[in-house]
């Protein structure tokens, strides 16, 4: 099931296209990239969902409905930009922007002492914002973007900013988050953590999109049959249909080779004939990493 | 319409609850009523009894000083020498000197004090001689004082306004004040709690919040919701200010007594009479200012007192949310404070204007220049301000009321089309030929 379709969105700003016809699915419960670079259009998109801005043509489906205000409390969001009001105390503030929400004073209460004791941050609901750092405001944003329980979390670049532990810490969050069923879009730059969390992404450049779908989908779509090997001996004579793109050696005197087979040819194959030439101490499929794909998906429509 | 009431609440608790708020709010009424204190003890100290010895060696003035709260005189018959040897010792504050040959040379009194005598008590003592030589020159002449008082006719123009209510006492004085006052209000309540809008939405675009909060609430509810929660603020804080400045004077009343009240009469006629000085020395100008805070008084019994108060909040409330959707809509638009300022400018042209063409409007209330200025809705606040105490006709304050309800759901409906799209500009260097083009982005 699909928790937020957008259909042939287009958004227009003076001379400038943001969106093209971007459509994407998003199931329930999966942990979705956007990617794409700076200025693709992510955060057009991300307002559009969030309905600070509206489409100028397609439609956007939640929960099964076309997007209306009933939704912005099925709805948490963390701006790239962040920002809280600085003269205000953590906890007041928490509380307005929890009713905002649509929660009542009460409910927002007893979900926010949840998230005090589970962040450890219970002696600060009297401090101002500003005498606070960075990170201690970060953790603020990020309870405020969830303590409602959404069904949709949408995360721009939620690790910018935070140390290793805490940006561990929001990890684990958006983790727990999703097994309790939630559902999280999340929009960055940096592909290791696209790696690691997402099962579903989508790739926009240029206000279009180019590249959507599962993550292991997509790896298999841009996965280019190259294999590598570890090895002592001497590789020579393997059969034409098997390229040697490249050998190099690496320690004790082992070689490293990749070798790319035709997209029909079995593996076995392969493995056959590398243990009847070299002593094989290891070997696996080069599969493409995020940051591979991106930058050849990007490459490829900006030519 | 709940997150409306939420984000109202909001902002009025955070200004209301500002050290800065609760200090102008005490201080304002302390610092009035400081100012009157500081002349009512002026006036109290004023009135400390003097006592002045008279030699008088013509012989004629015995009597003719009489004693009042100020001075009290009493009559020496020792010769002049031996009096200013004594004098340091005597406890007398001045000594008045009046030669037998006064009435041929009336310039040969002479008063001697240990510091300098003031103004006032030369004043007293002189009207005094001065009377009565000239008493003494018009019995010589065969003419009473009577005749004279009979011959002294004293002018007080009253004004009257015509009206089909009939004939109503109206001092122009007391209605100018009451009009500029009113008006003077506006003007500033227009600038102070403007701009704190344009710093509020400033604030809200410069720390990045207001991307969270317009993902919960529509832009217009959060300007509005800012507007009308610094419209809260600023009634609260004339509220308590009134409030405040009636019970200080009501206990400072109580604990100077009459005296202070004195000295505030007197303070305040002088001010409506025009005038600098702040004692009134001579009795008969004290009688004559009476007179004109007497007319005030009328003048303001006969005012439409809640007619102004009603105009007053309607005038306060229309000037304030045209303006302050416009000044909101600078917040958005900018960047930093820097930027405001070419904004600003012709934003605050025709408000300054206004007050400045009030002065004019006083003189002549029913003019062309007071009438289309009270109509365009950008001047009408302060112009219809110093305009409604005179008396204006119904259906001119209707009408200026309908189109300045027009001005600001026009200016507010503009300021929130710059504003949905500013807020969420971050970086960009603002033109009018850019702001122009926000106004028709569609949503």
């Amino acid at each position: 099931m699909n928790i937020l379709e957008t259909r042939h969105i287009v958004k227009q700003y003076a001379e400038h296209r943001a969106l093209d016809d971007v459509s994407l699915v998003v199931p329930k419960g999966s942990i979705f990239g956007l990617l794409g670079p700076n200025g693709a259009g992510k955060t057009s998109l991300i307002r559009i969902i969030n309905q600070i801005t509206a489409p100028d043509e397609g439609e956007v489906i939640l929960l099964g409905e076309r997007l209306n205000p009933d939704h912005i409390r099925h709805i948490g969001y963390l701006p790239e930009e962040r920002g809280l009001y600085k003269k205000m105390k953590v906890g007041e503030q928490l509380l307005y922007l929890a009713q905002l929400k649509g929660l009542s004073e009460k409910e927002a209460m007893e979900k926010l002492k949840i998230w005090f004791v589970k962040f450890d941050i219970k002696t600060w609901w009297n401090k101002h914002i500003e005498d606070l750092s960075k990170g201690m405001q970060q953790k603020v944003q990020f309870v405020a973007t969830v303590m409602h329980e959404p069904d949709l979390i949408i995360l721009d670049e939620p690790f910018s900013g935070f140390d290793p532990i805490n940006a561990n810490l929001i990890k684990d969050e958006i983790l727990e988050l999703r097994d309790k069923g939630s559902t999280i879009i999340f929009s960055t730059h940096r592909m290791e953590s696209v790696e690691e969390l997402c099962d579903h992404i989508a790739l926009i450049n240029r206000s279009h999109k180019v590249l959507d779908g599962p993550k292991r989908a997509i790896k298999e779509q841009f996965k280019t049959h190259t294999y590598h090997v570890e090895y002592q001996g001497t590789l020579s004579d393997l059969p034409s249909a098997f390229t040697v793109l490249s050998t190099r050696p690496i320690d004790d005197g082992f070689l490293r080779a990749d070798i790319q087979i035709p997209p029909d040819a079995a593996v076995n194959d392969l493995i056959r004939h590398l243990i009847d030439r070299v002593a094989v101490r290891s070997f696996g499929e080069n599969i493409p990493s995020m940051n591979d794909i991106f930058i050849k998906a990007v490459g490829a429509t900006n030519e | 319409m709940n997150t409306i009431f939420l984000i109202i609440k909001r902002e009025y608790l955070v200004r209301v609850r500002k050290r800065s708020f609760v200090i102008m709010t005490i201080l304002g009424p302390l610092l009035i009523f400081a100012f009157y204190a500081v002349i009512g003890w002026a006036a109290i100290s004023s009135i400390n009894q003097k006592k002045v010895a008279v030699i008088d060696e013509s012989g004629r003035f015995a009597n003719q000083f009489k004693d009042t709260k100020e001075t009290t005189y009493s009559y020496l018959k020792q010769p002049l020498a031996q009096a200013k040897k004594q004098f340091a010792k005597s406890g007398y504050d001045a000594l008045v000197f009046i030669p037998t040959d006064v009435i041929e040379q009336p310039k040969t009194v002479q008063i001697f004090a240990e510091k300098s005598v003031s103004i006032e008590l030369q004043n007293n003592i002189e009207r005094a001689i001065s009377k009565e030589i000239e008493t003494i020159k018009l019995n010589q002449a065969g003419i009473t004082r009577k005749i004279i008082e009979d011959a002294k006719v004293n002018v007080d123009a009253q004004t009257f306004s015509l009206r089909e209510t009939g004939e109503q006492n109206s001092s122009a004085i007391a209605t100018s004040i009451i009009g500029y006052v009113c008006a003077f209000l506006i003007y500033i309540s227009v600038f102070i709690y403007g701009t704190q809008v344009m710093r509020g939405v400033m604030e809200e675009k410069t720390n990045r919040i207001v991307e969270v909060i317009i993902s919960s609430v529509k832009p217009f509810q959060l300007m509005m919701g800012k507007i009308i929660g610094v419209a809260l603020v600023g009634l609260t804080q004339f509220m308590l200010w009134i409030l405040l400045t009636v019970g200080l004077f009501t206990i400072g009343g109580q604990v100077f007594g009459d005296k202070v009240e004195r000295g505030r009469a007197a303070m305040q006629t002088s001010a409506a009479a025009g005038q600098g000085a702040a004692v009134a020395p001579d009795p008969e100008v004290r009688q004559a200012q009476q007179g004109v805070m007497n007319n005030v008084v009328r003048a303001i019994e006969t005012l439409n007192i809640p007619l102004i108060v009603a105009c007053f909040l309607f005038y306060f409330l229309g000037g304030y949310l045209l303006y302050s959707a416009l000044f909101g809509a600078i917040g958005a638009a900018v960047d930093n404070e820097t930027e405001t300022q070419q904004f600003m400018f012709p934003i605050t042209i025709p408000i300054i204007g206004a007050i400045a063409v009030a002065q004019f409007v006083i003189r002549e209330p029913d003019g062309a220049l007071a009438f289309w200025t009270s109509m365009i809705p950008f001047t009408s606040p302060v112009i219809m301000m110093v305009r409604v105490p005179f008396g204006v006709p119904g259906w001119e304050l209707a009408l200026s009321m309908f189109l300045l309800a027009i001005g600001f759901a026009g200016t507010t409906w503009l300021a929130a089309r710059i504003y949905r799209v500013g807020i969420l500009m971050y970086g960009k260097k603002v033109t009018y030929k850019e702001l122009s083009k926000w106004v028709f982005y569609k949503a």
